[in-house]
């Protein structure tokens, strides 16, 4: 319905611009969509019907609308990159885009764009591309409702796939309720500021499911990133909103729910870290807000690296994780107090609803195998039981400031 | 033999613990699957009780059968039988009775539960395996103590030292000496130190077919492409084994040469 809406909007916009509109029909006089687009001129609508269309490469130079009835197959005939967009306004609604091959000279799309403004690619399937929709020194474009996936192949590297949404040097971009799949990266940003991405679903990328650097003043707002290969790796940006996202199994040994390297003043504010090697890994971050949050049943629910600072964990509640907290490092500023964890025993007199012991999330046991690798073998033996239980009961050898001061005794409920 | 481990067989299958003891497992296996709900979280469970109760159960139980059956070694004893063939065979049965036992106590539940046809039964049997080989391993040891040891108090201590010794004792030791070499690689040397002691053994090999392995980094991949290779489960499997051929052997050199 909506689209149906979309397309009257945009019939009723074009007919007031007294644009053309152009239809592009297998067995017409029109059969071939680069011939349409030669003839368009700015403004002008393509609509283009079902079937199979091999296309020498597409230069689009003014603003265009394309419109695909029930998601026309368009190929590029060396199979090679199809749009290569270099105008402003130009949008591409509803194309079957396909069989991009890799090339390790150039970095083929299935929609390129260079330095425009404007752009927007909308329920589009993108299948078996290099890279999907690719976006430099751009601005105010959508990418919305787009289904990008590759085939996944035997010998599944880093270095013979693309990345399904890669923008760089962009800013005011929306990202928005996109699926992608089987890519290198499945969003992958590089200096793009003051973007939204939301609601989009990234699943079993090889690298990462999300990965951006240099991007500041960015929301990344209820996607879903699951079976990742590295999980999420968010590095050297700023004021980051990042919130009501799930970070899903992404497990293996090198695999992270959350990777934040040199991220300062920024929000992670309600996600859910659901069965993670690590939920959040944190190195060189500083001044971050961690909060309502749920970890459950990762294997690190927090790993913390030295010089990482002030940053505070509240009201997050740690639910059936292997170990809650690793320290590597000495900073005594970060704050851990008001969380619920589900492993506290401690007890609660006054019956305000806080423990009346700290908390000591750091085990002694994930101290030793932070210090010494090889112990993990021993990980789940009665001795390791033994001694976390009596350091629990005594502590001599984990450090005392790291603890929560107002322990929970029920998970909290977020509304 | 064969006369012999029936006839002890029987005799022990049919005993209040036998029921017992698989009365345990059965319990105690359906309440982790019910309170569980999940599979590999029961068989996470299920481990830590079966590393630490088999070989305990297997141990104390061990001893007190054979203390409380000398008389009857003696009438045999008297009887033309060799002495490899009685012992062998009571071993046999004391050891199989437990097993049958653990079988069915821990078996039928994850059966019930549905294991058979999920991607879990490589890990449920893997699971039984050990279990099986640690309750063969530690009833063979409990019951070479009893016939060395005439005293039943010292063998009873000896007995659970062993216990004792192999599933705290030893890793402590070990974490002692990775600590120790903390400076050096100590991948290989953890791997090594594993093999010789059958409880570790065991929960390494449950642990790398379940997903924990990941949780070890690189030192679990180091694991990994040891245990995972086919090289390393021949060489964890036969190592099981020895920990069985070796004590029998010298189990029967003893037995032939007691005095009773």
């Amino acid at each position: 319905m909506r689209r149906y809406l979309f397309i009257l909007v945009v019939i009723l916009y074009s007919a007031l611009l007294k644009a053309e509109v152009l239809k592009v029909r297998l067995n017409s006089s029109l059969s071939s969509l680069h011939i349409a687009i030669k003839k368009s001129h700015a403004g002008d609508t393509i609509w283009v019907e079902a079937g199979s269309y091999k296309e020498p490469p597409l230069l689009i130079e003014h603003p265009l609308t394309i419109i695909g009835i029930d998601y026309p197959v368009i190929e590029n005939t060396k199979r090679e990159e199809i749009f290569t967009i270099e105008s402003d306004s130009v949008n591409i609604i509803g194309l079957q885009l396909q069989n991009v091959d890799v090339n390790y000279v150039n970095d083929f799309a299935a929609i390129k764009v260079n330095k425009q403004e404007g752009c927007k690619f909308e329920n589009n399937h993108i299948l078996n591309s290099f890279f999907g929709i690719m976006l430099k020194n751009s601005s105010t474009c959508i990418i919305r409702n787009n289904y990008i996936k590759r085939n996944p192949t035997e010998e599944e590297d880093e270095m013979s796939t693309g990345n399904a949404i890669h923008l760089w040097y962009c800013r005011d971009m929306l990202i928005e309720k996109n699926e992608t799949r089987n890519h290198r990266d499945g969003i992958y940003l590089e200096f793009v500021d003051r973007s939204i991405v939301r609601e989009n679903l990234v699943v079993d990328n090889i690298r990462y499911g999300l990965h951006f650097m240099f991007s500041d003043h960015d929301q990344y707002i209820a996607n879903t990133f699951r079976s990742n290969g590295a999980g999420v790796a968010v590095m050297f940006s700023k004021y980051i909103i990042m919130k009501n996202n799930h970070f899903e199994y992404n497990w293996g040994s090198s695999s992270y729910g959350l990777l934040l390297k040199d991220i300062t003043d920024s929000e992670i504010i309600r996600n859910y870290f659901n069965t993670n090697t690590t939920g959040i890994y944190m190195e060189g971050s500083n001044r971050i807000k961690i909060f309502e949050n749920i970890f459950n049943q990762n294997g690190w629910a927090l790993k913390i690296y030295g010089s990482s600072n002030e940053n505070q964990f509240s009201r997050n509640n740690f639910l059936n994780n292997s170990f809650e907290l690793s320290v590597f490092g000495r900073s005594t500023t970060n704050k851990y107090d008001g969380n619920y964890w589900s492993l506290y025993t401690g007890y609660d007199l006054d019956k305000n609803g806080i423990g009346d012991v700290p908390y000591r999330p750091v085990k002694l046991f994930s101290r030793i195998i932070g210090k010494i690798p090889s112990s993990s073998i021993l990980m789940r033996s009665l001795l390791i039981d033994i001694i976390n239980f009596a350091e629990k009961v005594s502590p001599v050898l984990t450090p005392d400031y790291l603890m929560d001061h107002q322990p929970s005794k029920k998970p909290f409920v977020y509304d | 033999m064969f006369k012999i481990f029936k006839y002890s067989f029987f005799d022990l299958i049919r005993s209040t613990w036998s029921l017992v003891y698989l009365l345990f497992f059965l319990v105690i296996t359906s309440a982790i699957l019910y309170m569980s709900g999940d599979l590999t979280k029961a068989i996470i469970s299920m481990m830590n009780v079966i590393l630490m109760l088999i070989p305990l159960v297997s141990t104390v139980f061990g001893a007190i059968y054979l203390y409380n059956s000398r008389e009857f070694a003696e009438l045999l004893l008297a009887q033309p039988i060799k002495r490899k063939s009685f012992f062998l065979g009571q071993y046999l049965g004391l050891s199989i009775s437990l097993t049958v036992s653990f079988l069915i106590g821990v078996g039928l539940p994850f059966i019930f539960w549905g294991v058979i046809g999920s991607k879990y039964l490589s890990n449920f049997l893997v699971l039984m395996g050990v279990g099986l080989l640690l309750g063969f391993i530690f009833s063979l040891l409990s019951y070479w103590v009893a016939l060395r040891f005439e005293n039943r108090i010292k063998g009873f201590g000896f007995a659970l030292f062993i216990w004792l010794f192999m599933s705290v004792i030893y890793d402590g030791i070990f974490l002692l000496i990775l600590i120790w070499f903390e400076s050096y690689p100590t991948e290989n040397l953890a791997i090594i130190l594993t093999l010789f002691n059958p409880i570790d053994l065991g929960r390494v090999l449950i642990m790398l077919f379940l997903d924990t392995s990941a949780l070890m980094g690189y030192t679990g991949a180091v694991f990994y492409k040891f245990f995972g290779a086919l090289n390393g489960i021949l060489i964890s499997s036969m190592t099981l084994f020895l920990w069985i051929i070796i004590p029998v052997f010298f189990l029967v050199r003893y037995a032939n040469k007691k005095d009773f």
